[in-house]
């Protein structure tokens, strides 16, 4: 399967010692100041790149009101997993230093335009926003938090898909937190997903895909298996658009694609109509 | 054995597949056919049975007999398709009170452009959420080759029972080779590493039962593999159907939930 083809993590991702920025998906280049003070957005393509957790969150919560959830949840090497590379542990702490994060989510309570609300962010940058177990279970508690205490869901997902140095049990973390999304939307709660670049694999294929509202970023990535496994699969070069969030609007798995300035306005608009409280 | 044993004898093609389930774990098997959307899809099919005295909804991967059923199947590789009619027919599981019983054995998901097209990635998500909540009984049956999302799409159930040579993972060991160890020659290694077998999956709560299979493999002896299996889902069901559906479905959802639950 080809849910960890490494194949967009080298070139999506601007060197970090660079001085240049380059868009992944146009490769015109731009000095880093102008990338980011463009909010991490191509000028010339409009790719809308990605953003760490803290990133998002700031751009979404209400100031002052994000309350951060399990907090303390990190990874599990239950397996004791060894690769050629070394062992799954140095890695994911790596990680954790190279980000500041436990856990390739960040999840917390806010207001949104005075909604009450629960906002997950995914991060990219930690170990390609993989789902182990640590995220999949905040990621259930804070749809389990939402259903309690009757507030809205809204994930940004940003993943390669299930990480296999937890094994089987990252793959149950699909199975989990579909489980827990279905008892929130059963309970008449609005959960909102917003699908950004890229998002792959086992974390399309399981709550990023169940929004009542799926909504996407210009020029995203989205699909489940990786473009390489497909063409060797039908021995077919794909169209170039293939799996962009523009070709997922046409065949119909996306509600809207929003631009970055446009996506709290919306958000707070969709909470407003579905009736959150406030 | 090691683990990559395991993964040669579960890929077997000697061994039992959805054809023999059909006729020697099932009693009077009939298919039903489509999504009632766009396709029949051949890599997952299903219809309605008796197994002993229940009557249930079947569902299973179909890898195919000869060549051309493994190639209109994608060697039970399903597609979207796929995934809905298994919904489809589950739906008429929980309005005709009939348990449901899932045969899982497939390298993954179909991964083709139409595959994409009709959502593959939403079909499959679609999918885990309708069996976490669906009110009647579900019991897992892993033959052959788990393979990630494509075989957890119709593996949440209430019991999971995995024969005993059979082998479930979030990522083939070749696939994780190739990006973890950049060499696809290392399969044995991945395999080993990422505790596939029946045996690993039990200790780490992932399933609930392994089933035994005749001396040498299933493919030994099929009659006497699958009336083991018979013999299994029968229990499973008579413990599953004297639940009231509330207390099965509430149970489910803890099972689910406690996977990974490490504090
Ligand atoms: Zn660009």
């Amino acid at each position: 399967m080809g849910w960890f083809e490494p194949k967009t993590e080298k070139s999506a991702v601007p060197p970090a010692k660079a001085i240049w920025a380059i868009c992944p998906k146009c490769n015109s280049h731009f000095s880093k100041a102008q990338w980011k003070k463009n909010d991490s957005i191509c000028p010339k393509c409009n790719y809308h790149g990605r953003l760490s957790a803290r990133e998002r969150i700031a751009r979404m919560a209400d100031e002052g009101s994000f309350e951060e959830l399990s907090p303390e949840i990190s990874y599990s090497d239950h397996l004791k997993f060894r690769d050629a590379a070394g062992d799954y542990r140095s890695k994911v702490e790596a990680a954790m230093k190279k980000t500041g994060e436990k856990e390739s989510v960040v999840t917390g309570r806010c207001t949104i335009g005075g909604f009450k609300s629960v906002l997950g962010v995914m991060d990219f940058s930690f170990m390609g926003g993989s789902l182990g177990t640590g995220a999949g279970e905040k990621i259930t508690v804070a749809a389990e938090t939402a259903l309690a205490e009757r507030r809205a869901l809204i994930i940004f997902s940003a993943s390669g898909g299930a990480r296999m140095h937890e094994g089987i049990l990252s793959l149950m973390q699909m199975a989990k937190t579909s489980a827990a999304i279905q008892r929130l939307k059963a309970a008449g709660l609005p959960f909102i997903s917003v699908l950004t670049d890229p998002t792959t694999g086992g974390v399309s294929a399981s709550y990023a895909m169940l929004g009542d509202v799926n909504i996407t970023e210009p020029r995203a990535l989205i699909g489940f298996a990786g473009r390489r496994v497909i063409e060797n699969t039908i021995r077919q070069k794909l169209p170039e658009d293939f799996q962009s969030a523009e070709y997922l609007l046409k065949h119909g798995f996306i509600d809207r694609v929003v631009a970055r300035s446009e996506m709290k306005g919306f958000i707070v608009k969709l909470l407003d109509l579905f009736g959150v409280s406030k | 054995m090691n683990a990559m044993d395991k993964v040669k004898i579960a890929r077997d093609p000697r061994r039992p597949h959805f054809n023999e389930f059909a006729k020697f774990v099932c009693d009077d098997f009939e298919e039903l056919h489509g999504d009632r959307l766009v396709n029949d899809d051949r890599g997952l099919v299903g219809g309605v049975a008796k197994i002993g005295d229940f009557r249930c909804v079947v569902l299973g991967h179909n890898k195919g007999a000869t060549v051309e059923e493994n190639m209109a199947s994608n060697f039970g590789m399903a597609c979207p398709d796929g995934y809905r009619k298994a919904m489809r027919l589950a739906s008429l599981a929980e309005r005709f009170h009939m348990p449901v019983v899932t045969f899982v054995d497939t390298p993954g998901a179909y991964p083709g452009r139409e595959a994409e097209e009709r959502g593959q990635a939403e079909a499959i998500a679609k999918s885990l959420e309708f069996f976490s909540a669906l009110k009647t009984p579900v019991v897992v049956v892993v033959t052959g080759e788990g393979g990630s999302g494509g075989a957890l799409a119709i593996a949440v159930g209430d019991k999971i029972l995995m024969l005993e040579n059979a082998v479930y993972s979030v990522i083939s060991p070749e696939g994780c080779a190739g990006i973890l160890w950049r060499d696809g020659s290392k399969a044995p290694e991945a395999a080993e590493a990422l505790k596939i077998t029946a045996t690993d999956l039990l200790a780490l709560g992932a399933i609930d039962e392994v089933v035994p299979e005749p001396k040498g493999g299933a493919h030994k002896n099929v009659k006497s593999a699958c009336l083991k299996i018979k013999r299994a889902v029968i229990a499973k069901l008579k413990e599953l159907t004297k639940l009231p559906v509330e207390e099965l479905v509430q149970k489910r959802y803890d099972k689910f939930v406690a996977m990974g639950r490490f504090n």
